[in-house]
Order: C-alpha cells, then structure tokens, then sequence
C-alpha cells in the first residue's frame, strides 16, 4: 500500500497533442455555428496526420513508446502515465479515421452543428486518450469521457425512439464502468498501483493474486469476472448486447459509425491491454464458458441479424457478429503459452487486432452509405422500403457493395485476411469453436446478399426512379477508404508488419 | 493400361517464363481494373481491352506451355516453382507463390483459349446491351481469378482467386439484376458454392497448423510432398481417417460446390439466368471445372495413404479418393435423368455440365489426374461449343429458350446446326471421331478397372442417358418444323467464327488421348510417350469400347426413335410424359431437391432467426427491463435520499446547466439526471475512498 511510485518524468508529447486538438477543437466548433464541420474537418485531418506520425514513430522491437510519465498524485497511484505500442498506435489511428469519416458522412446539420461537432470531437479525444494511457485512473476518465458525448450524440440527435435508446446505451455502459472501477479500486488497495505495465508484472509473477488474497481474500475470481462484464458490454459479449441494436439504430448515421467503428474497439482493446495482461490466470480458468459465449456471439449475432427489417439493426447485428470474432480470437489464445502453441496463438492475436481496424474501417464505410441511402431517401431503413436501385444510382450500388464484400469477408478485400488469421490461430487452439464459427461465415454471407437483393437488384419502383446517384465529392470521399480496403486486403504487411512484434511482446508478457 | 515408364527427373529451378507467370492474370485483372473507370458508353475500349489482356495471357501461357513441352521433350518433368513471404505472423510465415508444372500448364491454355474466343463471341452477342463495358469488366476479372487459381502454388492464393471467381460468377448471373429470378439465381449460387467453401477453409486452416505451410511445393517442404503428406498420415482424425484423407475430404466439398456435385448442385442450372456467353466460359467450361482442377491440385494428399482394399490385380484407392468416385458417380446419373426431361434449352446443358462433371470427378477418383483431367479438358470446348450454338439459337429465335417452341432450324441457321452437332456428337461420346469418345472411354475404362464396380455401372447408365437427351434435344432444335412466332436467322460471324474453331477442337483433341498413343497422359504424369497400336490390345479394352459404343448408339436411337422429326406442339405432353407420367413429373421439377432444401435447410434457417431475435428481444431484453426496473425503483428511492440531504447544490447546478443548454432541456427527461447524478455520486464515492486509502 502507498508504494510511491518513481516519477520518470518524461514531459508532454505527441500523445498529449493528439488527445488535447480534439478537445481544443471541441471548444472552436462549439462557438462557430455554420462553419463547425469546416472546424471539426480541418481538427480531423490534423488528427489523423498526427496518428499516421505516431504510427511511424513505433519502436521496432513491438515494446510501448513515445512514452509520457509525469507524477500526477502519487500518493494515490495516479500518474500522467501514456505510451503506445501498435496495438493502440493503431486504435489511434483507426479512431482517427473513423472519426473523419463521420464528419464527412454528417453533411446536414440543422440542429445546433456547433454542439454537434464539438461533442464528435469530445468523443474522439476521449476515444485517443483511453487508447493511449496506461494507468487505470488516467484510462478510466476518458473512457466515461467517451461515454458521455456519445449519449448526448444519440439523445438529442438521434431517431424516432432515440430517448430510449441513449438510456440503454448509458446505463448499461456505466454499469460495466461501475464494475471496472470497483475491481481497480480493489486492486489499487491490494497493490497500491494502478499502473497497468506494474500489474502485469505483478500478474506475470504471481504477486499480484497473492497482494490481492493478501488484502482482500480470494476475490481474484471475481475481480476478473467484474472487468470482463465491463468489456463485454462495450464490444459486446452475447448475452451483454441488447442495448446494441437500438444504440446503432437509433444514433444518427454518422454517430453510429463512431459506435461502432471506434467505440466498440474500446471494449476489446481493453480485454487486451487490461484484462488479458492482469487477469489471464483467472480468465484462462473460465476459459471454455467464454469461448462458448463468443461462438454464440459469432453464431446468433449472425442469425440475429437475417431476422430485421432495419438495415441498420441488420448492420448493428453484424457487427456484432464480426467483433465476436475478435473474442474468439481473445478467448481461444487464453492458455498457458508453451513453444508449441505460442504460433497459433500469435497468429489469433495477430488476426484480433488486424480485425479490430478492419471491422472499424469496413462497419463505418457500411453506415457512411446507410447515412447517405437515408439522406437520399427521407430517413427511410427498412430493408423492403427500397429495391432496384442499381439501376438509379450504380456508382452508389457498386461501391457499397464493396463495402458490403468486404464485411462478407471477400479475399483481396481487408475482412478476410483478419478473419483467416483468427480460425488460423483458433482452429488449433480450439476446433470446435473454430468450426461452429464457421456458421458466421455462412449466415453473414446470407444476411448480406439479402440485402443487395432486396435494396439494388430487382426492377426499380417508380418512387425511386430518380434515386440520385453519389456526386463527385460523395465518390472522392468514399474513393480513399475502399482504397483502404482492398490495400489491406492485398497487402496487409501494411500493418501486420508493426503489429506482430507488439504480438510477440504482448504474448512475452502475458501469463494464463 | 499404359506402360509403366519411369518418371522424368524433376526440374524445379524457375526459368524466365516462371519469372513472369504472374503476368497471365495480372493482365486481364489490370483490364479489369481500367474498364471499370471507363464511362459507360465506351464500348469498343472496353471490348478491345478485355480481349487484348487476354490475348496477352494466351501468348503468355502458350509460351508456358512450350517451356513444359521443350523441357518435357528433353526428359525433365517440369515443375517451376516461385515462392515469396506474403506476411509474417509470430515466427512463421504466411507464404504465396505460383507453380509451372504440365497440370497448369494445360489449364493455363485451356482456359485462356475458351476465354478469348468466348470473349469475341460476347462481342456479338451482348452488342445490344446498355450495359456491355460493365460485363467486359467482369468478364475480364473472372479470367484474372480464373488464371490465378490455375496458377497458385499456395491454398490461400488458390483460395483467395478461388472466391473471387465465385464473386464474379456472381455479378454475371445477376447481370440483368432488374429481372428478380436473375438476382436470387446469383445469390443462390454464392450461397450454396460458399456452404462447398466454408469446408474448404475449413480444411485449408486444418493443412496450415498440421504442416506449417500452406505452399503447395517448396523444394522438399511444401504440403504436398512426402514430409509434409507423412505427418499428416501420422495423425488420426476419427472414424480411422487419417489428418490427410480429412482435409483432402473438406477441400473436396469445397469442390462439390464450385463443380456443382450432388448435393450441392442446385445452383448450377440457375446460374442459367445469366447471359449465354457466361454460361459457356463459367458455369461450362472453367469455373465449374476449377472443382475438379482442385482436385488434380492436392491429388497427393488425396492419394496419400493406405487404399482402402486391396485386391491384387486392381487399382486400389484411397477412402477420400472413393468418396470423390461415389460423388461423381451419382451425380453423373443424378443429373442426365434430370436433363431428360427439361425443356429450356440453357437447362438441359446446364444438367448435362453437372452430369459431365460428375464423370471428371469419378475419373480422377478411379483414373487419376490424367484422365480426370483429360475429360474436362475436352469438355471445356464441346460444352463451351454447345452453349455458344444455344446462345446463336435463342439469339436466332428472338430470345425464346423453350425448344418445344422451335424446330427445323437446319435449314434457318445451318452453321450453328453443323457446329451444334459436332458438340453433341462430342458430348454423347459418339465412337473414334469425337474427342468426347475418347475421354469419356479413358474414365469408363478406369472405372471398370478399378476396385469398386458400382460407379462403372452407373457410368454406364450415365452414358446412355446422355446420348438420350442431347438427342432429344437436337430433335426438337433443329428437326421438324418451325413453331415459334417469328422466323429464325443465323447469327452473325462474329458469334458462328469461334463456334467453328470450338468445334474443330471437339473433333480432333481426341487425338492425343487414343490408348494407341496417350500423349496427354504421359504429358502429365512426366512420361515419355509412344505410338503404339499394341495399346489397344490391352485385355478387355475393345469390348469396353464396343460396348460404350453400343450404349451410345442405343441413346441416340431411343432418342430418335420417340423424338426424331416429331415436331410436337407446345401443348402436347412430352412422348415420355405419355409413357410414364409419374417419373416424368418428377424429373421435370428436378426430383424436389430445390423443395426438400426449401422446407429443411431454409425453414431452419429462417426459423432459427426468428428464435434469435425472440431471443433478444424476450429473454435478453426480459431480463434488461427487469434489471432497469429495480434500478429505477432504487433510483426513486436515491432521489428521495439526496434530493434533501448531500446532493442539494449539485442539483442545482444540473438545472442551471439543462436550462441554459435550450435544446438539451427541452429533451432531457428527468431519467437523464438522476444517472448523471449517480455518476457525480459514483466520483465523490470514489475520490472519498481513495482519498482515505491514501492517507499516510
């Protein structure tokens, strides 16, 4: 207790900058009215120069830097503690993109624009900070500071049966953030840090079941329990998603795209950097039940979503469906490393976070089309509201349907190599679930067919002869992030090449 | 059977022509690429781009070929490989390359040659569509994958192009997207090829983390060859198969779908939907053959292992190998009773594709690569031939497809009648002149050589059934009279061109596969070949033929006999509808296969969505509301507790912040502040105990 932790003090940095521009941007946008998206655009496009600088400055060896450690309040373990290694180098970067996507898609505004930016870009700097720090406290206040734009996002801007929405939204996420901060206090009193890189050393020693029996008895167990809940709502775990579907439906377009393409990896992005490194032991003991929780995720995820008529509860199931692949990933590599498994295991984990930026990329890229499907169509969703519209718009149906490939999981497009990677990695670790999993594929496959039959293909009805076609600066915006796509889908040495040092190390560090 | 001539040394070392393999897809993939950037009316680039790339590709892949056949000459079984590192992941490697050996080296011509003739065919045949750049697009990127999969030298390259052979397939059935049958037709067939695929990946993932690699051949380490092949046959799977006959049996099933084997080949006849080009090169000639490439591909790791029985004096065969011959065999029969009693002209070819197919599979089961092989390969032209001359027809005949609404067209378009019955003729195995004879006797003869007769006998049947229909269907076409509404004309030469050149290959490939001189063969299997008339002095091997013969010229007469010049109306039932009502009912609607899998696998399917959106919506969202329920009831109670003792001024503050955000107070419920204050509550909580935990 009150271990007063060595202030290596290092100054601010590039990881300050990135976290603090969005937040200065904020205050700019807030105060601008008719000219905030020009702000939030031109706050976004620094926002993602400075992410690709970051993702050039990794160190080689796959280790955390462009460290940043100043004493913050000692006395009670808090530090000014950040660093990156790829892993949130690149939920930066992917945050950092998505986030531009989403200002891009937001096109009309009516209501208070200057609110409206200046909560997207609280968001992103929530979304940079909690990927960047590493220590609990620091972590924890830009994850509830994620939270709360996005609530408001969805409440005041949102659909029909908005109100309802955000409620769930919130409440179940605080519930999970209740639960981390219960289980981190409990650790900070058994140890008195709250350092992530000390607790896993401590984990990785075994002192830190032993400080926590120690202190507060055997609640190792359920500590660990408490964290998973609070991941699992985020990402999210199957039974933990019900507040899902209507979040997605109901938050505008281009929020949505936030939920999920950035907001979602935060829930597993903390699996990894937190839940993994400092309870793998007593996650490794669970390990079966969860795997079976993230094969009915990938599998009823799947299924869930061929039974809407919402094509962004259809989407909204998706992603549920590909992130269950992420916690396939997860679970499955959670056994004790040896020579034999290491490969299989780096390879699943390789996969998880390539499929994180994918999932991110490919889901925002889906509801960037949604936003403009419903632009064009007066709000309409509904997967039978539509039909034909190839034939009006084929820019439009030839460039979502990339997109719509590429969640199907189309090789030379991103998906597949990510999920490939995963049932590589898995498929040793655990056949069974690798193979029911399998079933994902195919009913994803299913869901998404159906909705290019439905929405393009067929004659065109007359309300929709006219359906007007992208415009050129609609296809120039979209253009760059298929590109995206298909480089990722051909030649994800792109960032595989950063990714699986940090895999090694992550693995190196890591004991179940 | 042939001599047994002892294998040429290996030559693996990669020469220029391996160097630049890769440029063989690469060309029309690049075509691709730039015609869909073009602006819809551009059609003379379009069309000059697609064939142009793939003219490219010809020239290249004959280059190939002669480097097989010069190394071939000179004693050397060629087989060139060029590996790279695609990615790392942890220590080992996910590696990508391709292979140069006789097996792609033949493909390679085949289907570039098909293609480029199919592509000036389409020229003709799609000049009056809006859409003509867009389906050079396709058409060019399914000849990229398509050449890509011949290629690969890894599973996962072979995988990769292998699917977007299967996305192309399905832009092209769907190419007229606003009918509703051409756009569930191609969903159909990406669906149900993907079920094949699932299994494949399956076992591709499987072959990966049991050898480490997934190259095909890698000097020694590759999956294919002996350390890798003895590993796996180490390794027991269940039910006494070993790992290798496990995996070799997933990729199989990926193959029963691209080469649509029974149970799996409810898409094929669909795909029909799509223009008549398509289903020459795709759904006839390449794609639905890469199934059995496939095969011929990882035939060492199907080989691989104990055969099943061993009788002396019979070749005996692997258990997948037998699984292979089973499949083949019964869809072969399955599909001609099918194609008997169809009447859209596209259909019956499209059951016949399924039936031949079946054949390939059930020769590379019984025969091995070579005859497998040398069955699709004079399939491809025979077929392409007859769906280009069923495309000239129904062009011919204003659209029409029902040959019960033709008849007579001899007189009306006598090139596609000549041309159209050289691939009938072909197809129907009609004896010595025809290559079909030749390749349909090399699986017959493996099959009545082999361990297990019940394939050889359905062969047999198999054989009779499709002389049977090809003549029923010609009798229709082109006898009797014409009863369509306006008259036929011949198409133009830009069509009937390339039929002619198919159809000079459906005579004379039958050359290189006699038993007096089995050139393809030994081409494959690295052997020196020889000119012998004593190969037909194999026992029993002349009245294997006679009898085959027999069967052909027993279909053809039945046909003739019940169909010949008949001219039946449209209305009229069909001779064998007379005959036998029941059997003909059932043939026609395909033996209730689409409809057992509408009440079994789709009824599940939309039946066990619906359980897990109840699911979510009862059981998942029941247990939420309950939850949110007590909540709130403490929440009440909380309000009652804060409002007047700790909370007083942070209310306050609340209100004065709703007020003054305008909008923010117009939709913020209460709801929304009493979790902002449990919040607020939750950090004073939290400050207070950490403060008192920290204190010294």
């Amino acid at each position: 207790m009150n271990a007063i932790l060595p202030p290596a003090a290092t100054g601010f940095g590039i990881l300050t900058l990135i976290t603090v521009v969005p937040l200065l941007g904020a205050v700019v946008a807030l105060f601008s009215g008719r000219h905030a998206r020009g702000v939030a655009l031109f706050t976004a496009l620094i926002n993602l120069a400075l992410a690709l600088v970051i993702w050039t400055r990794l160190p080689a060896d796959g280790g955390i830097g462009l460290v940043e450690r100043l004493a913050w309040a000692p006395s009670l373990g808090i530090e000014y503690h950040l660093g990156v290694d790829a892993l949130g180098a690149l939920m930066v970067l992917l945050s950092s993109i998505v986030t531009l996507m989403s200002i891009d898609a937001a096109h009309r505004v009516h209501h208070q624009p200057g609110l409206y930016y200046g909560l997207v870009l609280t968001l992103e700097s929530g979304l940079f900070g909690s990927f960047t720090a590493l220590n609990f406290f620091h972590w924890f206040l830009f994850w509830e500071l994620s939270l709360i734009p996005a609530f408001f996002l969805i409440k005041l801007w949102g659909g029909p049966r908005r109100g309802p929405a955000a409620t769930q939204f919130l409440v179940y996420t605080m519930a999970g953030s209740v639960a981390l901060l219960i289980c981190f206090l409990a650790v900070f009193l058994a140890t008195g840090s709250m350092d992530f890189g000390q607790l896993t050393a401590m984990a990785q020693s075994g002192a830190l079941t032993e400080a926590v029996t120690a202190h507060l008895g055997p609640v190792m167990f359920w500590l660990a329990i408490g964290v998973l809940a609070g991941f699992s709502v985020k990402v999210p775990l199957m039974p933990l998603h019900t507040w899902l579907p209507a979040a997605y439906a109901e938050a505008p377009s281009p929020v949505t795209m936030l939920l999920t393409g950035a907001m979602s990896k935060m829930g597993v992005y903390g699996l990894l950097r937190i839940a993994l490194p400092i309870f793998g032991a007593q996650i490794a003991t669970m390990r079966t039940p969860l795997l079976a929780l993230a094969v009915i995720t990938v599998v009823m995820g799947a299924w869930a979503a061929a039974a809407q008529k919402d094509l962004k509860r259809v989407f909204a199931y998706s992603s549920v469906n590909h992130l269950g692949y992420c916690l396939l990933g997860i679970f499955a590599l959670a056994i004790p490393i040896s020579g034999a498994t290491q490969t299989n295991q780096a390879a699943a984990l390789n996969g998880v976070i390539l499929q994180m930026f994918n999932h991110g990329l490919t889901a925002a890229a889906i509801f960037w089309f949604m936003a403009i499907i419903q632009m064009r169509s007066g709000g309409l969703r509904g997967i039978d509201d539509f039909g034909g519209l190839r034939k009006p718009a084929p820019v439009l149906a030839g460039m979502m349907g990339i997109a719509l490939f590429s969640s199907l999981g189309l090789p030379g497009l991103n998906n597949f190599v990510s999920e490939f990677l995963i049932f590589r990695g898995v498929f040793p670790l655990s056949w069974i679930g690798a193979t029911i999993s399998l079933l994902g594929l195919l009913v994803t496959a299913a869901v998404l067919l159906t909705v290019i039959q439905k929405v393009f293909t067929g004659p065109a009805p007359e309300r929709w002869a006219a359906f007007p076609d992208l415009h050129h600066s609609e296809r120039l915006a979209l253009a760059p992030v298929l590109v995206l796509m298909l480089l990722i889908g051909l030649v994800p040495q792109l960032i595989l090449n950063a990714v699986n040092p940090t895999v090694l190390n992550l693995l190196a560090h890591w004991r179940f | 059977m042939i001599q047994e001539a002892i294998p040429f040394t290996p030559q693996t070392a990669a020469s220029s022509i391996t160097q630049i393999l890769w440029l063989i897809p690469a060309s029309p993939l690049v075509a691709s690429g730039v015609i869909a950037l073009l602006k819809q009316p551009r059609r003379k680039p379009a069309a000059a781009l697609a064939i142009g790339s793939l003219s490219v590709s010809l020239l290249l892949s004959l280059a190939a070929f002669a480097h097989v056949l010069a190394g071939w000459a000179n004693g050397h079984a060629v087989r060139e490989t060029l590996n790279c590192t695609w990615f790392q992941v942890g220590a080992s490697s996910v590696s990508m390359g391709w292979v140069l050996d006789p097996l792609a080296a033949v493909m390679l011509v085949m289907v570039s040659f098909v293609g480029l003739l199919i592509f000036i065919y389409s020229v003709g045949y799609m000049a009056h569509d809006w859409n003509f750049v867009r389906f050079f697009c396709f058409l060019s990127l399914f000849a990229g994958a398509m050449l890509g999969v011949v290629i690969a030298n890894s599973m996962l390259l072979l995988f990769m192009s292998w699917e977007i052979v299967g996305l192309t397939s399905y832009l092209l059935i769907g190419f007229w997207y606003e009918r509703p049958s051409a756009s569930a037709a191609a969903k159909k067939a990406f669906l149900t090829t993907r079920v094949g695929d699932i299994f494949f990946f399956l076992g591709m993932v499987w072959l990966f983390s049991q050898t480490g690699t997934l190259l095909f051949y890698n000097h020694g380490a590759g999956s294919l060859e002996g350390l890798a092949l003895n590993s796996l046959l180490a390794q027991h799977a269940a039910f006494g198969i070993t790992a290798a006959g496990a995996i070799g049996l997933l990729i199989f099933a990926g193959a029963m779908g691209k080469s649509g084997q029974v149970p799996l080949h409810v898409w094929l006849p669909d795909a029909m939907e799509g223009p008549t080009p398509v289903s020459a090169l795709i759904h006839a000639a390449t794609m639905v053959a890469a199934g059995v490439y496939l095969i011929a591909r990882v035939y060492p790791l199907m080989s691989a292992g104990i055969p099943l029985m061993r009788t002396p004096g019979v070749t005996a065969i692997t258990g997948a190998l037998a699984v292979v011959t089973w499949v083949g065999a019964i869809t072969a029969v399955f599909a001609a009773l099918i194609a008997i009693a169809q009447n859209d002209i596209k259909r019956i070819l499209a059951y016949s594709t399924v039936s031949q197919l079946g054949y390939m599979m059930a020769g590379l089961g019984l025969g091995g690569v070579a005859v497998g092989l040398f069955h699709l390969i004079t399939h491809a032209f025979f077929k392409s031939l007859l769906f280009l001359g069923a495309g000239s027809v129904i062009h011919g005949a204003h659209e029409e497809q029902d040959i019960r609404k033709m008849g007579g067209l001899w007189s009306k378009m006598p090139a596609t009648f000549a041309t159209y019955a050289i691939g009938m003729l072909a197809l129907c195995g009609f004896p010595l002149v025809f290559s079909g004879f030749w390749s349909k006797d090399g699986i017959l003869e493996a099959a009545h050589s082999g361990a297990i007769q019940g394939p050889y006998y359905l062969l047999v049947f198999g054989a009779l059934l499709t002389a049977f229909y090809m003549t029923r269907q010609v009798s229709y076409v082109f006898f009797g009279y014409w009863r369509g509404h306006h008259p036929a004309h011949e198409s133009a030469r830009v069509m009937t061109m390339p039929m002619a050149v198919l159809a000079f290959f459906a005579v004379t490939l039958g050359v290189i596969g006699t038993p007096a001189w089995p050139w393809f063969r030994s081409f494959l299997n690295g052997q020196a070949a020889h000119f012998d008339w004593h190969g037909f002095a194999e026992p029993g091997l002349l009245s294997l033929m006679a009898m085959s013969s027999f069967v052909v010229f027993l279909g053809l007469g039945i046909g003739w006999w019940l169909y010949g010049n008949k001219s039946p109306s449209p209305e009229e039932p069909d001779a064998l509808e007379k005959a036998a009502p029941a059997l003909w009912a059932g043939l026609r609607d395909r033996l209730y296969v689409d409809e057992f899998y509408g009440v079994t696998f789709i009824a599940f399917y939309n039946w066990w969505a619906r359980v897990a959106d109840w699911l979510d919506r009862r059981i998942w969202g029941g247990i939420v509301a309950l939850v949110a329920w007590l909540f709130r009831g403490w929440a009440q109670l909380n309000r009652l507790f804060d409002n007047d003792w700790i909370n007083g001024g942070f209310d306050k503050t609340c209100e004065e912040f709703s007020s003054s955000g305008g909008l923010l107070a117009r939709v913020q419920s209460g709801r929304v502040q009493i979790y902002l204050r449990i919040l607020a509550l939750a950090v004073v909580v939290l400050v207070a105990i950490l403060f008192w935990s920290a204190r010294p």
